[in-house]
């Protein structure tokens, strides 16, 4: 049997996966992102965890790859190949922080609440994906050396 | 602090399915553009993430999980915060998990100080909206 044609189903049990684990820890729930980004008031650092051990998990994943010349069900391992750390990187992070910090949603939270049904998720997913298409139309994608 | 090592730990693991089953990067940002893409067969992996994303919910509901969600409804606020992530994380090539997880697992400068970046952003919006008293 092709493995490759298993793609898709490994695709769709990963995001499962993800999503799962952004519901278990919390990471869903604007009011504890807040509270962990909130370092001068009353804060909830208890976050901090959730990227630790998703970025050792993953670290440790990536890692094993590094043995294999392809991924078990296609056939190149897709590593993004941008090292620049430049204006367009920096104006980028700082604007989604701002973002992030006013609310307390990011896209994949964003996401995964979409379910709930709750009209405040629902505009800002809205707004979200105006945002992602206004950047497209207004500076267009990032431009890959050759 | 249980549940954020679990959830955490799930998260790295859904990534490292991702990158091992077919060498993709699991971030967020590039699943979100996808959606205006998806005639692309190089980003259709990505709306079949986004279905096992999107699922995620009700099943953790089926089985029994609770999932608080506290969030304001201001609309305004909304506004502008969907508008500056969707914009934000567009020019910037990623957000927390594509940059933040799979970006720092990669030991990637770029995505390192990206992720110091928005961080410290993050943290110096909720201190100012402490500051003025803007309550959410």
């Amino acid at each position: 049997m092709n493995r490759q044609r298993l793609a898709p189903l490994v695709a769709l049990a990963s995001g499962l996966i993800f999503g799962l684990g952004l519901l278990v820890s919390g990471m869903n729930n604007p009011a504890k992102v807040r509270a962990f980004l909130d370092v001068f008031g009353a804060w909830e650092p208890a976050l901090i965890a959730v990227m630790g051990s998703a970025v050792t998990v993953f670290a440790l994943a990536f890692w094993l790859g590094r043995k294999r010349s392809a991924p078990v069900c296609a056939s190149v391992f897709h590593e993004p190949t941008l090292t620049r750390i430049d204006a367009r990187l920096l104006s980028g992070a700082i604007l989604f922080g701002v973002g992030w910090g006013l609310v307390g949603l990011c896209p994949g939270p964003a996401l995964v609440n979409i379910f709930t049904l709750n009209s405040d998720v629902l505009q800002f997913v809205a707004a979200l994906l105006l945002g992602n298409r206004l950047a497209h139309w207004l500076v267009g994608p990032i431009k890959h050396k050759a | 602090m249980m549940y954020e090592l679990a959830g955490g730990t799930l998260i790295g693991l859904a990534a490292a399915l991702l990158w091992l089953g077919i060498g993709r990067i699991s971030g967020m940002t590039g699943v979100l553009s996808s959606v205006f893409q998806s005639w692309q067969p190089q980003r259709r992996w990505a709306l079949w993430f986004l279905a096992g994303l999107l699922l995620a919910y009700p099943l953790f509901r089926l089985l029994g999980g609770e999932a608080p969600v506290v969030i304001t409804d201001h609309k305004g606020l909304l506004a502008a915060a969907g508008l500056l992530v969707g914009f934000g994380t567009y020019i910037g090539n990623g957000c927390t998990s594509g940059h933040g997880v799979c970006g720092m697992g990669r030991l990637s400068v770029r995505s390192t100080v990206a992720t110091v970046t928005f961080m410290v952003a993050g943290v110096v919006t909720v201190a100012m909206m402490n500051q003025l008293g803007v309550q959410v």
